[in-house]
């Protein structure tokens, strides 16, 4: 049966705490999960309370803040701060998100920091997404077509056809509505997750594809797709507005279309 | 001092997630879910609304409204459709989450016989009730 409770040696005890200087005005408490895999200890969190008036606006930058000035064990990824590059997704305030993009204001009270949900940790809050990485890479995230581009222009799309592609182009892979994704933390070892077949949606939308039947051949699984239940946190969770589960529709809409 | 870790999968990322490839299944089973439940919303309106007709009245007077052949034909259609979506339903969760092969395999293959039996006990009543 599914395991509702945590392993003996993933249960989360609490840290240490670091106070802010004396003479902070504004305060807030950063709760941050820490797991070390070197020291054969539970995973625990520390509390780092921070001094606003010295922290940008965002929750990456507390994390900075803390890595840079407070405890530079801390481990995080990140690189662009600007919601492009999709590194530093995590779990703050319950919910999945990019940490760049979520003000450390929109949190009442202290500030809860986790890894994304239900994937294996490889530090602090770097999860391990090589299974996900991998479940993209199977669906052939690119354009096949066996018609040979003209020799002397690119492959034209009309502007209808272009804009079929809007609400996906724009995913930066954070995988934040797989992670949220209960079907996926049940059966994530087969069902491709809300990311990965917004993708797959991707190229079979594409108007300059020619391996469309392939694409839904290679989907018609009772696990690899019809593990979506319409559950909704995918869509929810996006931190760049996207509707995965839209495009997860749409793609068992084709899948009947074309039985007849 | 830590144990130190035994690695019993060393099968690539890319060939665990190509498993045994798609199955070619699943439309069937999630349109027949969709179809059952649309057609479920009246025939469950229905029923209730014929109920509530019901409430207090004698037995001879429900065995001569299941006796009708409209009732009597709606109530069989309600209860075909209503256990045809039950078993399909069950199955989801059992796939869903258990994650033991063969105990996910007998709770399924329990689950359909389940409704196939009361399925057609719920009938044969109806029948009963309709043609005596």
């Amino acid at each position: 049966m599914a395991t509702f409770t945590l392993p003996k040696n993933s249960k989360i005890g609490q840290g240490q705490t670091f106070k802010a200087a004396p003479g902070a005005n504004r305060t807030k408490e950063f709760k941050v999960y820490r797991w070390n895999p070197d020291d054969g200890a539970n995973p625990h969190i520390d509390i780092y309370e921070l001094d606003l008036d010295k922290v940008g606006p965002m929750v990456l930058d507390a994390l900075i803040y803390i890595k840079n000035e407070v405890d530079p064990t801390l481990t995080f990824r990140r690189s662009c701060r600007e919601g492009i590059c999709g590194s530093c997704s995590m779990n703050i305030d319950g919910t999945n998100t990019l940490a760049c993009l979520k003000a450390h204001d929109e949190v009442n009270g202290a500030v809860r920091i986790y890894p994304l949900p239900h994937m294996a940790v490889v530090k602090d809050l770097v999860p391990d997404l090589s299974q996900a990485y991998a479940q993209l890479r199977s669906i052939e995230p690119w354009l096949k077509s066996d018609t040979p581009p003209p020799p002397d222009a690119e492959r034209l799309q009309s502007k209808e056809e272009r804009a079929a592609l809007d609400g996906m182009w724009e995913c930066i892979l954070c995988f934040c509505c797989t992670t949220s994704c209960p079907s996926y933390w049940w059966n994530g070892d087969r069902y491709l997750g809300p990311a990965v077949l917004l993708q797959a949606y991707r190229w079979i939308a594409d108007s300059r594809d020619e391996y469309t039947g392939d694409r839904l051949d290679a989907l018609e699984d009772p696990y690899k797709l019809y593990r979506c239940h319409t559950i909704m946190n995918c869509t929810k969770t996006c931190p760049k507005g996207l509707n995965p589960a839209k495009a997860i529709g749409e793609i068992k809409q084709l899948l009947v279309d074309r039985k007849g | 001092m830590r144990e130190s870790i035994s690695i019993d999968v060393r099968r690539s990322q890319l060939g665990r997630a190509r498993g045994v490839g798609a199955g070619h299944s699943g439309v069937g089973h999630w349109r027949s879910e969709r179809i059952t439940s649309i057609a479920l919303v009246p025939l469950t309106l229905w029923f209730i609304y014929a109920m509530l007709h019901l409430v207090g009245a004698p037995q001879p007077a429900v065995a001569a409204w299941v006796s009708n052949p409209i009732n009597a034909t709606l109530l069989l259609v309600l209860i075909f459709i209503t256990f045809q979506h039950m078993h399909l339903g069950l199955q989801v969760i059992c796939e869903d989450y258990v994650s033991n092969k063969w105990q996910m395999t007998l709770m399924i293959l329990g689950a359909k016989a389940g409704s196939l039996v009361l399925g057609l006990l719920a009938s044969v009543a109806v029948l009963k009730l309709a043609l005596t």
